[in-house]
């Protein structure tokens, strides 16, 4: 690990300002302390936020507000999130191991960065590592990787589940800047393609600094999420999927569906949310629902399975939350 | 910086690239908690940390500071074990027992964990009582990998302290 000056913030804009001056800032530290070891990420300064006050979970409105500092564990636990908010508790669950969510924190999670080979491994070209110097997985081995909104630049996904059911809750992320201001971001919006800028994951300008979590009112109906992965527990997805689903009658009332493994963000459409919406369940309506998902997608030699995983997957979880059987 | 180990009071100062593993191992002395990956993927580094149990590889020793820390040797000792270290010999919950010490830290937290109702991805119903079924045990054990193999056995030590317990 490079040598690094470390400081405590005793204020959330002293932090932001810091941030903006090149600091990075940790709380659960179980990415950022990998990376750094690996020499992947090479800050000088680390500004320890652990001792803000950006814990909590509370009642905002008709929703509920998740501090940037509640742990991964807390937040599955929370009585709120099990009840009104299964599907999240759920991502949150399949996602890494008790110790590891232990540490992990909802803004630190956000900001979880790809688990690609090569952006993991210093000695191979990586654009987001190193803008520029190539992308090693476009004509590699690209189990992984992208098969929707990748570019020329970079075929990496992001690897997370939590923002995969915050994306579908259509949750916000509240974000300070280092003069005192306030913006909120949808989720939907938070991540980004890679398009020319793979070295940027998200939205986040230098020295924002995320404060917390909204989630809107409790949607009701039916939450599932559902993982696909190599082993049964501790893996990262090669497809997931959350969805929320309300019935009335024999009808889809509302859905929204968000996916993960397949792209540089959690994948959202809203023309599936439109299409499933007041229709009766089929297999033919979750076959175009899967067409609008993958009309773009793209395979690069070893991820091309992901393609028919995401839209079988993608059947099964609309077949349960309707109760269609196949 | 004052950090209470094993309820001993121990200071840190120092290089801040100390992860909280190589304090414990170089500078306290206490080498019962193991590093095997150094990368959290392993679980053999596993320490309590105020009760939680977190991977002592992916923390730093300054962020510690008045924190709670306890490690294998505040468990039990080898003229009084812990009724988990008692269970792991009689159920041959090891072979090298280098992740043993992790897998017991864990194996403790995780029967906090569920008494404080706290679910997992395998419980069915996220608003019940837990129990700690072989497969739930499997699920939340799956951060302690054991390269020998050991898991029924590990699992059987865990079932008969929970059935002590009842």
């Amino acid at each position: 690990m490079k040598p690094f000056e470390y400081v405590r913030a005793d204020g959330l804009t002293r932090a932001a300002q810091l941030a903006r001056a090149g600091a990075r800032p940790i709380a659960g530290g179980t990415n950022l302390l990998d990376l750094m070891k690996l020499q992947v990420e090479t800050p000088d300064r680390l500004v320890d936020v652990n001792r803000l006050p950006l814990g909590g979970i509370e009642a905002d409105g008709d929703g509920l507000r998740i501090g940037a500092l509640v742990s991964n564990s807390a937040c599955a636990a929370d009585e709120r999130v099990r009840r009104d908010y299964p599907v999240l508790a759920r991502a949150i669950l399949s996602a890494a191991t008790f110790q590891l969510r232990n540490k992990a924190t909802t803004a630190g999670n956000l900001c979880q960065r790809t688990r690609c080979y090569y952006f993991y491994n210093a000695d191979m070209p990586c654009n987001k590592r190193e803008p520029g110097s190539g992308c090693s997985a476009i004509d590699g081995y690209n189990r992984i990787h992208a098969v929707l909104g990748a570019s020329d630049q970079c075929i990496a996904t992001y690897p997370g589940d939590m923002a995969v059911a915050l994306c579908a809750l259509d949750a916000t992320v509240q974000i300070a800047d280092p003069d005192g201001g306030r913006r909120e971001v949808a989720v939907r919006a938070f991540h980004r393609l890679p398009g020319d800028r793979p070295e940027k994951d998200n939205v986040l300008e230098p020295g924002e600094v995320i404060t917390g979590v909204r989630l809107p009112a409790p949607a009701g109906g039916k939450q599932l999420y559902r993982k696909v992965r190599d082993r049964s527990s501790y893996a990262f997805a090669l497809v997931s999927i959350a969805a929320l689903v309300r019935m009335e009658g024999g009808t889809i009332a509302s859905a929204s569906l968000a996916f993960g493994g397949l792209a540089h963000k959690p994948w959202h459409d809203e023309r599936i949310d439109q299409l499933l919406a007041g229709k009766e369940p089929s297999d033919a309506l979750f076959d175009r629902a899967a067409d609008l998902l993958l009309e773009g997608a793209r395979g690069y030699g070893s991820n091309d399975f992901k393609i028919p995983m995401a839209r079988r997957t993608l059947k099964a979880v609309l077949r349960e939350a309707t109760g269609v059987s196949a | 910086m004052p950090l209470t180990i094993n309820e001993r009071e121990y200071e840190f100062e120092g290089d801040p690239r100390t992860s909280l593993l190589d304090f414990l191992r170089r500078d306290c002395g206490l080498t019962g908690t193991k590093k095997g990956c150094d990368h959290g993927q392993c679980g053999a580094c596993t320490v309590l940390v105020n009760g939680q149990r977190i991977n002592s590889c992916l923390t730093l020793a300054a962020m510690h500071d008045g924190d709670s820390i306890t490690t294998i040797e505040g468990l039990g000792t080898p003229t009084d074990m812990h009724p988990l270290q008692a269970a792991f010999v009689k159920h041959d919950g090891y072979q090298c027992g280098y992740c043993t010490p992790g897998q017991i830290c864990s194996a403790q937290a995780m029967i906090d964990e569920a008494a404080n109702g706290w679910p997992s991805f395998v419980s069915e119903d996220l608003a019940g009582t837990i129990s700690l079924t072989p497969e739930e045990i499997r699920e939340r054990m799956s951060g302690n990998l054991c390269r020998c193999g050991a898991y029924s056995n590990i699992v059987d030590a865990i079932l008969e302290v929970l059935e002590a317990r009842a």
